[in-house]
């Protein structure tokens, strides 16, 4: 009886010996098909794409695999390339601002005015966001379009007399569509982070004498920054690079890096022309975040 | 008026949602207003067009693997991460979080050109690999915070009664992790059904739903039979997201967990 107690002990610790003797090398161990996949399916592409940049296109099909910086001179080179930066920074730059303007006075409803039905509201603002982006985008198109909702119900109510143009095919109905697609992204993180907020603290404000509008600027606001901040990087990464909106509401004069981006690996056939602008973008777009990221840290910072 | 706005702002991000279901059953090929008679000829339509289904069955067997890898390797990297404090911890959650800031059209591009260069090729695979790199942070998240509702203490117990790693895992961690493995297949399931760029660079000749859709709107005659796969689309996916939030309330609801 002693002996198979001792068996089973001795394979019991055989079995337990590398998980628990060397759990961080178990646990490395377990992270490495994750970090894995991140290598070979990001970290790699990326760099082969850094590398492409600096190729040339000679024009169907042929590649001229030496060094050179002539991608990123035509970039330079050319205004045009230049405004489509400035246009999809400014484009997200918009919709994060609208986005997050619109959501924070309803996620402070929800979190500080909303008691009983709380998890009603926050499953009506989560639905829209598992219905396809595509369709949502769809929709817009369908809703601004020339002879679309507006404009035909408009009509039809006598209310207009001639379709309205502007609607769609521009910048202005990119940043409507995107700052819609994209509020359910700003609304959660600013609730998350108002939730959070100790409610004594704002007593402790009202009871030294600040008014309402007082402790909410030097109490909730700054309080609730991590989730503004939060919210802005979620909504302008994607919104920069989105290829969607775009192509379906923008016309000519909203296009954006994206699309210039598969312009080039599609009709144009460029694709180290392609790769260029890409990392141009990314490298921005990352710049940008970060710069952000710290002076609206360093700003909340001040005023508290 | 807090309430006003906010309701009324609920109210617009549905509106343009409900376009679509209303003219998929409206008979005319013009999507505008005055409405014409009421008419399911759009859904005839889509039930006798053959390549839907295909492109259906495509973003189906796509959504499936790679809800199933990617949930799998969240679980994997999820366990170490919730429970030791490992060494560039903050470097590997960067890593992994990589993808989610990283412009979805240069995830494709940039694999794109790999898998050519390497003439690998292209198509479902080339897919169910991009769209696991945007899913796994996701399942990591959400794993990470289902290993952290639950004190390691079990675990030990379990150990220090004798049971096997291997017996711990199936009998103790993994039913506990149920609920978090259930929210995180929902959820990568649908951002990969979802999601239109990579496979618009990657599908290749198997289209998904997404890619098929967007050659339609190409067709001003295809557009109310879009409408009416947008409209099945979205019930769908309405469904199967009060079915997870359900899932995730009932069981938080029953262990008392926030």
């Amino acid at each position: 009886m002693t002996s198979a107690a001792g068996n089973s002990s001795t394979r019991r610790s055989r079995k337990r010996w590398f998980s628990q003797s060397h759990p961080e090398s178990f646990a490395y161990l377990q992270l490495s098909p994750g970090l894995l996949l991140v290598a070979a399916a990001l970290l790699a592409p990326l760099c082969i794409l850094v590398i492409a940049s600096f190729w040339t296109s000679q024009g169907g099909g042929e590649l001229d695999t030496g060094f050179s910086l002539a991608n990123y001179a035509k970039l330079l080179e050319r205004p045009g390339y230049a405004t489509i930066f400035l246009r999809s920074i400014a484009i997200a730059g918009s919709v994060t601002l609208i986005a997050i303007v619109l959501a924070y006075p309803l996620a402070y409803f929800v979190a500080f005015d909303v008691h009983k039905r709380k998890l009603i509201w926050l499953l009506l603002i989560t639905l829209p966001f598992w219905t396809s982006y595509l369709l949502r985008v769809f929709a817009w198109k369908v809703v601004l379009g020339w002879n679309g909702a507006i404009n035909s119900g408009l009509l039809s109510l006598g209310i207009i007399d001639e379709p309205f143009q502007f609607l769609l095919y521009n910048p202005v109905s990119v940043v409507i569509t995107m700052s819609h697609a994209w509020a359910t992204f700003a609304i959660l993180p600013i609730y998350l982070s108002l939730e959070k907020i100790d409610r004594n603290l704002l007593d402790a404000a009202a009871d030294l004498g600040d008014g309402p509008l007082r402790r909410f600027l030097r109490v909730t606001l700054p309080l609730s920054m991590p989730g503004v901040i939060a919210a802005s990087v979620i909504i302008f990464i994607p919104t920069v690079g989105d290829y969607i909106t775009p192509a379906l509401v923008g016309g000519p004069d909203g296009l954006m890096v994206s699309n210039l981006i598969q312009a080039q690996f599609g009709k144009a056939n460029n694709w180290p022309f392609g790769a260029a602008v890409s990392v141009v973008a990314i490298t921005s777009v990352t710049l940008l975040s970060v710069v952000f990221v710290s002076t609206v840290r360093r700003l909340t910072a001040k005023v508290r | 008026m807090r309430m006003a706005f906010s309701s009324g702002y609920l109210l617009y991000l549905y509106l343009p949602i409900m376009i679509l279901p209303l003219f998929s059953f409206n008979d005319s090929y013009y999507i505008s207003f005055p409405l014409q008679s009421f008419t399911m000829r759009w859904y005839d339509e889509l039930a006798a067009d053959p390549s839907i289904l295909a492109a259906l069955v495509n973003s189906l067997e796509i959504g499936l693997i790679t809800a199933l890898l990617s949930t799998a390797l969240g679980v994997l990297s999820a366990r170490p991460l919730a429970r030791y404090r490992l060494r560039g911890q903050a470097s590997i959650l960067g890593i992994i979080m990589l993808p989610m800031v990283i412009p979805e059209l240069i995830l494709a591009v940039s694999l794109l050109v790999v898998l050519n260069q390497a003439s690998l090729g292209i198509g479902k695979w080339a897919v169910i690999l991009g769209h696991m790199l945007i899913c796994y942070p996701f399942a990591v998240a959400i794993l990470m915070a289902r290993f952290e509702g639950f004190a390691i203490e079990l675990e030990e117990a379990s150990l220090d009664l004798g049971a096997t790693p291997w017996q711990t895992f199936w009998r103790i961690v993994f039913p506990l992790v149920m609920p978090g493995i259930v929210a995180s297949f929902l959820l990568t399931f649908t951002i990969s059904f979802d999601e239109f760029l990579i496979a618009f660079f990657l599908s290749s000749d198997e289209p998904t739903l997404p890619v098929y859709i967007w050659g339609q709107l190409r067709f001003p005659k295809k557009l109310p039979s879009a409408l009416a796969l947008g409209t099945l689309i979205i019930v769908v996916s309405f469904l199967v997201a009060g079915f997870a939030e359900w899932l995730r309330r009932r069981h938080e609801a029953s262990e008392g967990l926030p």
